[in-house]
């Protein structure tokens, strides 16, 4: 085959993606983002969208810097709230139950819906084995055997084997790479339902950003996945379901989504398309 | 047998022997020039030697560095001169402070004054008789107290600062950096007229620490807030996403990674209090002899003793003063060391 054009060869990337994963309808619970809207002070940033995320999926939102696609993903774990200015409206439904509703929970909502950052933050104060079981001290949960779930956690981040003679020490010394699946760990171990990935390989080498791919796609099977990224080849690799953002200079929109191979082979808006073959953005 | 042969380390950017011919020539220059322009010009004196070495060093480097390189070097070496001068300026009066206290008080030191104190030694006796253990204890007892009162209100301060941020942060604020700059003796004269006239509680070592807490509470909750600052906010919204508290994430994540920087607020704080003589005199009363209980009568503090035996200004009592000033300076740099010791070892950012 010569020179493929790139629709067609991400293309493919999605649809061999999709061949390789078995047909899923694993317990778990989705997420469900309805008519959500957000504003920093009086600047409206997103405007009315509303994804479905299935249950065992990963979903992949792309678009250019600026639409809101962070924002997005905050919203979803209740993240937003955090910056004095932001305002947001519609609904989340975990389980379908708004998270909300007043009276909820909060830290029992962020329990089930961990968060991976952009720019990898073990803490530095921690272990590796203290960074993995944070989550378990933050929360104040019990668990029965620690050395059992750090080394779950640290074998599904595809850490466990660079780290294990080594737990003892600090989380700092570890490169880029490691830090973000270290972090991974530390999501996984109060075990969420869902998982929220704001561009976790945008600051590493192409090698850690392999590795914590192949991360995501074993954890499919067990949770939500719902990743920010820039990069379309990641996004066709990892993700069932992709979420186009874009924003006219106004808020941003959810122009389409719609399963990856879809998006990439065969987009209903024309600006989706000019985005995944590189023509803008 | 092809052997490639390892080249052995150097270090090229070095300066070796020869290159420094020239800077070390200039050096002896400079120093000749300014012997001759103090020895047969009216600028006498040694003041007058270092002003002149100084503007004839930067007039020489720069004259060097211009001749060897172009204007660029010239204007690097005159701010390198000047960097090293200020630097000395630092240094030197740091330098001859230990220097004179120590040359001062050594005579003073022996073990008996560790163990005895004034209470039946007159000031000009021999200095081999009485001591200053009261004073030592003293100022032990009131520097313990003041920071159990001010570390727990500046570090909560801070972190109402830092990680709160409430309502009232600005006003907080503005009123954390005005009372940094109460005069010592304000505060002493406050814990004499609200604790000890109006409502009539008598000398102790207590009003002293309360008088050092006020100069305390800013001194250490604006360095903790400087430091707090610095913990990078991904930190805390890991926490927070992982399902802690603000609470949990303060206690477990932003103060473990800001321990180091917690200690220096403290350490600086201390020192701001440990030699404070002003507000001791209006609260502790002083006293010769030893008094354990810090809740109740005159007591005495390192400066206070100081003062007072400047005061006497006998042969003996002076030496007793310099000693004093030698012992408030070992416990201070004793418990700067503990406590860099204590945090070096856990808890590196």
């Amino acid at each position: 085959m010569s020179q493929a054009n790139p629709v067609h060869s991400l293309a493919n990337v999605a649809a061999a993606r999709s061949a390789t994963k078995e047909d899923h309808h694993i317990a778990g619970t989705g997420i469900e983002a309805k008519n959500i809207h957000a504003w920093f002070g009086d600047k409206h940033v997103i405007d009315n969208v509303s994804i479905d995320f299935f249950p065992g999926t990963v979903t992949a939102l792309i678009g250019p810097s600026g639409c809101g696609k962070s924002t997005f993903i905050r919203i979803l774990n209740r993240m937003h709230e955090f910056i004095p200015t932001a305002a947001m409206a519609g609904e989340v439904l975990l389980e379908g139950k708004d998270i909300y509703q007043s009276g909820t929970d909060v830290t029992k909502i962020r329990l089930g819906i961990g968060m991976v950052f952009q720019k990898p933050n073990p803490f530095p104060s921690m272990t590796i084995k203290e960074n993995v079981l944070s989550g378990l001290k933050l929360a104040q949960l019990k668990v029965s055997n620690q050395n059992e779930l750090l080394e779950s956690c640290l074998v599904r981040a595809g850490l466990w084997n660079e780290v294990k003679d080594r737990l003892n020490e600090y989380g700092g010394a570890l490169s880029g790479g490691q830090q973000q699946r270290l972090c991974i760990a530390r999501s996984l171990a109060v075990s969420p339902q869902v998982l929220l990935m704001d561009e976790p390989c945008s600051a590493l080498d192409p090698g850690s950003t392999l590795r914590i791919e192949e991360t995501i796609r074993e954890l499919s099977s067990s949770m939500t996945i719902i990743i920010v990224t820039h990069n379309m080849q990641q996004a066709a690799r990892v993700s069932d379901r992709t979420g186009f953002f874009l924003s006219d200079g106004g808020p941003g929109r959810l122009i389409e989504c719609s399963t990856t191979s879809e998006i990439f082979s065969n987009p209903k808006d024309k600006r989706t398309e000019d985005y995944v073959t590189g023509r803008f953005g | 047998m092809s052997t490639t042969t390892i080249p052995r380390p150097s270090k090229p950017w070095g300066i070796n022997f020869k290159q420094a011919i020239p800077d070390m020539v200039a050096a002896f220059a400079t120093l000749l020039i300014t012997y001759a322009i103090v020895a047969y010009t009216p600028l006498k004196g040694k003041l007058a030697f270092v002003i002149v070495l100084l503007i004839v060093a930067i007039v020489t480097s720069a004259l060097i560095s211009g001749i060897r390189r172009d204007r660029k070097a010239a204007l690097n070496s005159i701010s390198t001169v000047m960097v090293y001068v200020a630097g000395m300026f630092v240094i030197f009066p740091l330098g001859s402070i230990l220097f004179e206290i120590i040359k001062r008080g050594i005579g003073g030191l022996s073990l008996g004054i560790f163990t005895t104190d004034m209470a039946v030694t007159a000031s000009d006796a021999p200095l081999n008789e009485g001591g200053l253990i009261h004073a030592i204890v003293g100022t032990l007892y009131i520097v313990v107290i003041a920071s159990l009162i001010s570390v727990p209100i500046g570090i909560l301060t801070a972190l109402y600062l830092t990680e709160i941020k409430g309502k009232a942060a600005g006003t907080v604020r503005f009123f954390v950096q005005a009372m940094s700059g109460i005069p010592s003796i304000v505060a002493g004269l406050f814990i004499y007229a609200v604790w000890m006239i109006a409502l009539g509680i008598q000398y102790s070592a207590f009003a002293g620490a309360m008088a050092l807490a006020i100069l305390m509470v800013p001194t250490v909750a604006r360095t903790s807030e400087e430091v707090l600052k610095l913990i990078p906010n991904d930190l805390r919204e890991a926490g927070l996403a992982m399902g802690g508290t603000q609470w949990r994430t303060v206690a477990m994540i932003v103060i473990p990674a800001a321990q180091s920087g917690l200690i220096t607020a403290v350490i600086l704080g201390v020192a701001r209090v440990a030699g404070e003589t002003a507000p001791l005199l209006l609260t502790m009363g002083g006293a010769d002899a030893l008094n354990l209980n810090p809740f109740e009568g005159n007591s005495s503090a390192i400066p206070f003793y100081v003062w007072k035996n400047f005061l006497l200004g006998t042969e003996t009592s002076i030496d007793r003063a310099w000693a004093g000033v030698l012992v408030l300076m070992i416990i201070v740099l004793f418990f700067f060391s503990l406590t860099r010791f204590l945090s070096g070892r856990k808890g590196r950012v």
